[in-house]
């Protein structure tokens, strides 16, 4: 997919003026509350007519001011998921997942009903009512409406937003499978580090209705100063690695990667599959020589590329085999160590670190869209 | 009991014509009704609170003011009546239609006020998920607002059927009191208690009066609840 936004749109005393261009498989709009990631979604959507500009997605106008285009939002075939739900009270949920099939151009409707309804493990909810619904169940009856009138490109608009911990860990393996396993391309709204690093292939930074950055998600995870400061250590490194083997005898599995070899606990996926994994910047420890007598697991050589302190931390990006990864310790250790640019270190990591949660299968690309696809 | 159920046959016209002058209005008036209460709950428009006047007018105003103003307009010589009777050949003055007509009118503003209510009340983000999904707006209206606002659409006919089996001033002003034609319940119970000997018979048309108005709050009562549970609000 591609998606070429170049608006200017003013609400109230907000104003929004964005121009970006990104492709992938799950583009997610990253940024605090208020940047206008959803007033985005909206205009994309077509339930926002921009002030001016345009926006385009794989090749196709949907609204240009310049030449007066504004697609209506039912003619868009854009799926939306609302941070709400917004599942419609007087049907069941097997009505709310049809509903969209009907408008959707016969010889276009790819998606079929059960293999989505199997997908997101709501086939024991089709007879109930959205009311009777919990909110992970809601969210994900609203994932396979949208899904069902076979978009040609969805957006999530904070689809976990309004779930707790629990029901977001519910969630998220359904996302992972949409992305993988069907080829729609995804937009997705969050001001989650942990969403954004597990689901975003591409990540479009936003910052008071404007783009901050834009990029792969390995490479705008590494830059610490995008993110909110809260959230600042959530960032680091997103590297893809080759499972070299799984070591049954401790549970354990052994990564290759640029890095050198790399143990996490266990995961499922075969030997000589990719996997994703995030190194948070505040788990990587600093030293200066090659520790000993150590829990950690994986101690990896490397380089400083740079160093950029201020208040109480310092992010110390690391060459590390040729891959950049991000470090956060305190400005203390930096000045302690004497850490500067240029000079040779080991970054520490637990392997406990790299659990499953941080670790995800990646995005190829080239998902199976078959499998949401009918034989009809 | 005898006395009760021997109606004369004056009696059992007036209680068909009533229920049958009353059907009408409220049948005829819903569809504008719906429109109205739709104009009046998302339309934004010059004069809204004008036109929000004159439909509640005959709330407000004597009975007897409308139906004489109905005269003015749907009388034979009026300039809609008229109009109406050349070229449609639709006449109102002294029909059962003319009834129907003044019902109508007197029931509207509550007619309108029920749909109005339950159109505000409707959560437009739902209708924008609709059009996301490919609804265009005849389709959203028709299969998500039109039955999230059934229930208040079920109230104002209700209110509308009730109002028009009750309506007496503007009637007898616009179309009279004729046996058979135009004579309602109310005004065969007002004819009757005119003319020495018709208490028996005032008395039985009050009593089936309030029966056919109780059932037809008992109906709504069923028909609101069902709809309710149908649009998931219960």
């Amino acid at each position: 997919m591609t998606l070429a936004v170049d608006i200017r749109h003013r609400q109230g005393e907000f104003e929004l003026d964005l121009r970006f261009e990104t492709g992938g498989g799950l583009v997610a709009l990253f940024g605090p509350s208020g940047s206008g990631k959803t007033s985005l979604v909206n205009l994309i959507a077509g339930l926002l007519r921009p002030d001016e500009g345009s926006i385009v997605v794989d090749g196709r106008v949907l609204a240009d001011t310049a030449t007066g285009v504004f697609v209506p939002r039912h003619r868009r075939r854009i799926g939306y998921v609302f941070q709400d739900a917004r599942l419609f009270p007087h049907m069941t949920v097997a009505q709310n997942l049809r509903y969209g099939r009907w408008f959707a151009p016969r010889a276009e409707r790819y998606a079929d009903f059960d293999r989505i309804v199997e997908l997101l493990g709501i086939d024991h909810l089709l007879e109930r009512r959205p009311g009777r619904l919990s909110g992970g169940e809601r969210q994900r009856v609203a994932i396979g409406r949208a899904l069902l009138a076979s978009p040609l490109l969805v957006l999530m608009d904070e689809p976990l937003a309004s779930l707790d911990d629990a029901r977001k860990a519910e969630i998220m393996p359904y996302l992972e499978r949409m992305r993988d396993e069907t080829k729609i391309p995804i937009v997705y709204v969050s001001h989650s580090v942990a969403e954004v690093a597990r689901l975003a292939t591409d990540i479009v930074v936003l910052d008071n209705g404007k783009v901050a950055a834009s990029g792969l998600t390995s490479q705008i995870l590494q830059r610490l100063d995008l993110l909110p400061e809260e959230e600042r250590g959530e960032g680091g490194a997103v590297l893809e690695m080759e499972i070299a083997a799984h070591e049954a005898a401790f549970g354990m599995s052994l990564l290759k990667s640029a890095l050198g070899e790399l143990r996490i606990a266990g995961v499922n996926t075969p030997v000589g599959e990719h996997v994703r994994v995030r190194i948070r910047a505040k788990d990587i420890l600093i030293a200066t020589e090659r520790p000993r007598g150590l829990s950690a697991l994986n101690i990896i050589a490397g380089t400083i590329v740079g160093i950029r302190s201020g208040g109480a931390f310092a992010d110390v990006a690391l060459n590390c085999g040729g891959e950049e990864v991000a470090a956060r310790i305190t400005r203390q250790s930096c000045d302690m160590l004497g850490l500067a640019a240029g000079q040779s270190v080991f970054a520490v990591i637990k392997a406990v670190s790299l659990d499953g949660a941080n670790t995800w299968q990646g995005f190829d690309g080239a998902g199976v869209r078959e499998r949401i696809v009918g034989e009809g | 009991m005898d006395w009760l159920l021997d109606l004369t046959p004056d009696e059992w016209r007036a209680i068909h014509l009533s229920i049958k002058v009353a059907t009408w209005a409220m049948l005829a008036s819903l569809p504008l009704g719906v429109g109205v209460g739709l104009l009046l709950a998302r339309g934004r428009f010059w004069g809204k609170s004008l036109l929000n006047g004159i439909i509640h007018l005959p709330l407000v105003m004597p009975p007897v003011v409308t139906g004489y103003l109905l005269l003015l307009g749907f009388g034979k010589r009026g300039p809609i009546g008229a109009f109406l009777a050349e070229y449609f050949d639709i006449v109102f003055s002294f029909r059962w239609t003319g009834a129907a007509l003044a019902c109508a009118v007197m029931g509207f503003p509550l007619m309108v006020r029920a749909i109005r209510l339950s159109i505000e009340a409707v959560d437009r983000r739902l209708e924008a998920a609709a059009g996301t999904l490919g609804a265009s707006t005849p389709w959203v209206f028709l299969t998500i607002t039109l039955p999230l606002i059934l229930p208040g659409i079920i109230a104002g006919m209700i209110l509308s059927f009730a109002k028009a089996m009750g309506e007496f001033g503007a009637t007898i002003t616009f179309v009279s009191n004729i046996p058979g034609e135009t004579q309602t319940l109310p005004s065969a119970i007002y004819t009757l208690t005119q003319v020495p000997g018709g208490d028996a018979g005032a008395l039985r048309l009050t009593l089936i009066s309030i029966a056919i108005s109780m059932c037809a709050l008992m109906a709504s009562e069923v028909l609101a609840r069902r709809a309710a549970k149908e649009t998931g609000l219960q």
